[in-house]
C-alpha cells in the first residue's frame, strides 16, 4: 500500500526526462527592464546576465529595490503592466522567452518554469480552497478533471510536507498557518516539474525556525527532479548555507557574479566587500557595526558611469565617466564589475 | 445557518415595528379620508358617521392598538375604497414589482459586469474612458425625466412601444429602460474599481505563473474577488427598486407595489398603505439575508462561525492519514 502510494506520487512530480546535473537551464543574456512612470522612462534593470543551471541553486543578492525581484518577474513574464523587458535575451532551455507571443508563453509557464512568490497570504486567492488552487495547474495544461485534480492537489500536499492533506485539500488559505501557506505556494510552483524555480524572497515573511523548514523543502524538491533555482533574496546567511553560485546585484546591475564561497570568502567588488563587512559577526557589546555609508541611488539619479560611486571608497575619475563591463576575473569562473577590483590580499579596504 | 437566520430575524423586528409605526402616524398626518370618500356636499352628520365607523375618532394608541391587535391575527384591515382586503390587494400588486425589479437588476448587474470588467482590463485606457462617460451618464439621469423622454420619443413619436400598461413584451421595454440606467452606471463604476483593485493582487500573478489565460485571470481569480463590493452595492440597488420604482410604476401605470402606495395614499386608504409598506420591509430584510448569504458564498472568510470548513473530516480513512507520513519521507 506504502509503496504503491509512493509510485502514484512519484509520478506526479517525475514525469519528464530527467535534467543532467549542472547542464544550463537559463540563461539571461543583457536583460533590461524599464519601467514607464509619469516622470519618465525609468531603467529598473541594466544589462543583466546570468545562468542557471539544473540541480544548482543561483542566488540573486541585493538590497530592496536593486531590481532582483523585477530581474524575476521579467524572467518569469509577470511584470507588472508599466514595467517592459527592452533588452537581452532570456533562453530557458533552448527557447528565447522573450521572442515568445503572451500566448505561446502561458505554455511554459509552469511546467517550465515555476515561481514562488514572497507573501503567501495576498498571493494566494482568498476565495478559493487551496484544492482549486494547485490542481489548476493540471487543469489547465493536462486538462485533467475537476476530480483528477484534487487527488493531484493532495497528492502535491502530501509531497511538500501537509500534514492530512485529505481533508487540508477543502481548506481555504486563511485557515493555514504561514510556513503551510508557504508549502502550498511552493507545491503550486512545482506542480507540474518545472525545469527552472524562481524563489522571491520565499522566506522573508516566515520566521527563523520555519525558513529552515521551508529552504530544506526547496533543496529536497531541488535535489529530485533535478531543477534549477534560482534564488532571490537580501540574505547573505541564506545565500551562504543554500546557492551554489550567486550574483549581486547593485542599483539594476549586476556588479559581481561566481561560486558562493569563493565570491564570500575574496569578494572582489568593493559592494559585496562592504556588504559582508556589515554582517554582525564577532562584535564586542557596545561596538558600532559596519555599515556602507551612504544610500543606493534612486532610479532617476543613476549616475553615469559605475553604479556605486557614490558610495565606493575606492572612486577615482574612471569610475565617473565609465561605467566598468562585467568582466571575467581570475581563474575564469568569476566576474565582477569594477575598475579597481580587488585581490584576495588587497588592503585597501581594511581601514575604511 | 439557523442561528443566523434567528439571529436576523430577532434583529429585524423592531425596524419592522420603527417602520409601521411611522408609516401609521404619518399617513394620518394627511388629514381625514372622510372629505375624499363623501359627496362635496355631505352633512356634519354624515361625515361623523363615515367617521365613526372606520374608528378614526378613536385617539391614535387606540387605533394602533386595533391595528397591532390585528396584525398579530394577520388580519391587515380592508380598504377604504373597494372595501377589500388590504393584504391581498398588496400582495396582487407585489409580484408585478418583483418582476420588474427583478429583470432590471439582472440586466443591470450581467451587462455592469461586462463593461466594469472590459473597462478595468486597461486603466485610463479607451475603454475604460467610454465606459467612464456612459456610466456617469447613465447614473446621473433623473428616472421620471427618462422616463417621460422615453415616452415621447419611443411611445409617442415613433410608436414603437405603449406608453404604458402591462400588455405583452413590448410594454415592459420602457418602464426597464428607465429603471435600468441608475443601476448600471452605478454598478459599472463599482465593478470596475473593484476589477482593477482585485487585477492589481498578487493572487492574479500566481494564477499567471500558473500558466492561466487572460480570460480565465479575470474570470475566475478577479471577478470572483470584486463581487463581494458589487454585491453590497447591487444589494442596496435592488432595495431601492422593490419599494421605490414608485415614480416609474405610476408614470407607466405599472399595477405594481409602488402605483398601490402612491394610489393609498392620495386616497387616504390607510390599511392599503400600512399593508404595502409592511410588504416591501419584510420583502427588503429577506433581500438583506440573501445579500449577506451571498458573501458567505462568495468568500470564506465571511461565513458564520462553526460552518468555516466544509472539510469532510468524518469521511477520512483513518489509514489514509496513518500512511501519509511514511509516503512523505520516501520522497524528502
Amino acid at each position: 500500500m506504502t509503496t504503491q502510494t509512493a509510485r502514484s506520487s512519484q509520478t506526479a512530480l517525475a514525469s519528464r526526462d530527467q535534467l543532467t546535473e549542472n547542464e544550463v537551464v537559463l540563461t539571461v543574456t543583457g536583460l533590461d527592464v524599464d519601467i514607464r512612470t509619469p516622470k519618465g522612462v525609468l531603467r529598473a534593470v541594466n544589462n543583466v546576465s546570468f545562468e542557471a543551471r539544473a540541480g544548482r541553486t543561483l542566488a540573486l543578492l541585493g538590497e530592496s529595490g536593486c531590481g532582483k525581484s523585477m530581474t524575476a518577474k521579467a524572467v518569469a513574464g509577470l511584470l507588472d503592466p508599466v514595467a517592459d523587458v527592452t533588452g537581452g535575451t532570456v533562453v530557458l532551455n533552448g527557447t528565447d522567452l522573450a521572442a515568445l507571443t503572451p500566448k505561446q508563453r502561458l505554455k511554459y509557464a509552469g511546467p517550465e518554469l515555476g515561481i514562488v512568490f514572497q507573501d503567501a497570504l495576498t498571493a494566494l486567492n482568498p476565495v478559493y480552497t487551496v484544492g482549486t488552487q494547485l490542481g489548476e495547474a493540471f487543469r489547465i495544461h493536462q486538462g485533467l478533471s475537476k476530480k483528477a485534480a484534487r487527488v493531484k492537489a493532495i497528492e502535491l500536499m502530501g509531497h511538500v510536507g501537509i500534514p492530512q492533506p485529505e481533508t487540508r485539500v477543502d481548506s481555504f488559505p486563511h485557515q493555514f498557518s504561514g510556513g503551510m501557506r508557504q508549502r502550498i505556494l511552493i507545491a503550486m510552483a512545482v506542480a507540474l516539474n518545472p525545469r527552472l524555480l524562481i524563489a522571491d524572497e520565499p522566506t522573508t515573511a516566515l520566521d527563523v525556525t520555519v525558513q529552515a523548514q521551508i529552504m530544506k523543502l526547496l533543496r529536497d524538491l531541488r535535489t529530485e527532479s533535478h531543477m534549477a533555482v534560482v534564488l532571490i533574496t537580501h540574505d547573505l546567511a541564506l545565500v551562504a548555507e543554500e546557492a551554489d553560485t550567486v550574483a549581486v546585484m547593485y542599483a539594476g546591475n549586476v556588479v559581481e557574479t561566481g561560486p558562493v564561497r569563493e565570491v564570500f570568502g575574496s569578494p572582489k567588488h568593493p559592494y559585496t566587500r562592504g556588504l559582508l563587512d556589515s554582517v554582525p559577526a564577532d562584535v564586542g557589546r557596545g561596538a558600532d557595526l559596519n555599515s556602507i555609508a551612504g544610500s543606493p541611488p534612486e532610479l532617476h539619479r543613476i549616475p553615469e558611469g559605475c553604479v556605486y560611486q557614490s558610495r565606493c571608497p575606492l572612486v577615482q575619475d574612471v569610475c565617473r565617466a565609465i561605467r566598468p563591463a562585467l568582466e571575467p576575473e581570475g581563474d575564469g569562473n568569476r566576474t565582477v564589475a569594477c575598475h579597481f577590483a580587488l585581490t584576495t590580499d588587497s588592503k585597501e579596504l581594511d581601514n575604511v | 445557518m439557523l442561528t443566523f437566520l434567528r439571529r436576523r430575524i430577532v434583529s429585524s423586528a423592531l425596524p419592522l415595528l420603527v417602520v409601521i409605526l411611522g408609516v401609521f402616524a404619518l399617513a394620518r398626518l394627511t388629514g381625514n379620508p372622510a372629505s375624499l370618500y363623501l359627496p362635496l356636499n355631505a352633512t356634519e352628520q354624515m361625515r361623523a358617521d363615515f367617521t365613526e365607523k372606520n374608528g378614526l375618532d378613536d385617539p391614535i394608541w387606540v387605533q394602533m392598538a386595533d391595528y397591532f391587535g390585528g396584525v398579530l391575527r394577520l388580519d391587515f384591515g380592508e380598504s377604504l375604497r373597494t372595501g377589500e382586503s388590504a393584504a391581498a390587494m398588496a400582495l396582487r400588486a407585489f409580484p408585478a414589482t418583483l418582476q420588474l425589479a427583478g429583470t432590471t437588476m439582472l440586466l443591470a448587474v450581467v451587462l455592469a459586469v461586462i463593461v466594469g470588467s472590459w473597462a478595468a482590463l486597461k486603466p485610463n485606457g479607451l475603454a475604460d474612458r467610454i465606459s467612464s462617460f456612459i456610466s456617469m451618464a447613465a447614473a446621473s439621469v433623473p428616472d421620471f425625466w427618462l422616463a417621460i423622454m422615453g415616452i415621447w420619443v419611443f411611445a409617442i413619436t415613433l410608436g414603437w412601444v405603449p406608453t404604458s400598461g402591462v400588455g405583452g413584451l413590448s410594454a415592459w421595454v420602457l418602464p426597464i429602460l428607465t429603471l435600468l440606467l441608475r443601476p448600471f452606471g452605478v454598478l459599472v463604476q463599482i465593478v470596475r474599481g473593484a476589477m482593477v483593485s482585485s487585477l492589481s493582487e498578487p493572487y492574479i500573478k500566481l494564477a499567471r505563473s500558473k500558466g492561466a489565460s487572460e480570460y480565465r485571470v479575470v474570470t475566475r481569480h478577479a471577478l470572483r474577488n470584486a463581487a463581494a463590493p458589487a454585491l453590497t452595492v447591487a444589494g442596496d440597488l435592488a432595495v431601492g427598486l422593490v419599494n421605490g420604482a414608485v415614480v416609474v410604476e405610476s408614470i407607466f401605470g405599472w399595477p405594481g407595489i409602488g402605483k398601490l402606495m402612491i394610489d393609498s395614499i392620495l386616497q387616504r386608504d390607510f390599511a392599503v398603505l400600512q399593508a404595502a409598506v409592511l410588504l416591501t420591509a419584510i420583502s427588503i430584510f429577506i433581500l438583506n439575508i440573501l445579500i449577506d448569504l451571498g458573501y458567505a458564498g462568495l468568500d470564506a472568510r465571511v461565513r458564520p462561525a462553526g460552518k468555516r470548513s466544509k472539510a469532510p473530516k468524518a469521511v477520512v480513512p483513518a489509514a489514509a492519514v496513518a500512511v501519509e507520513p511514511k509516503e512523505r519521507n520516501a520522497h524528502v
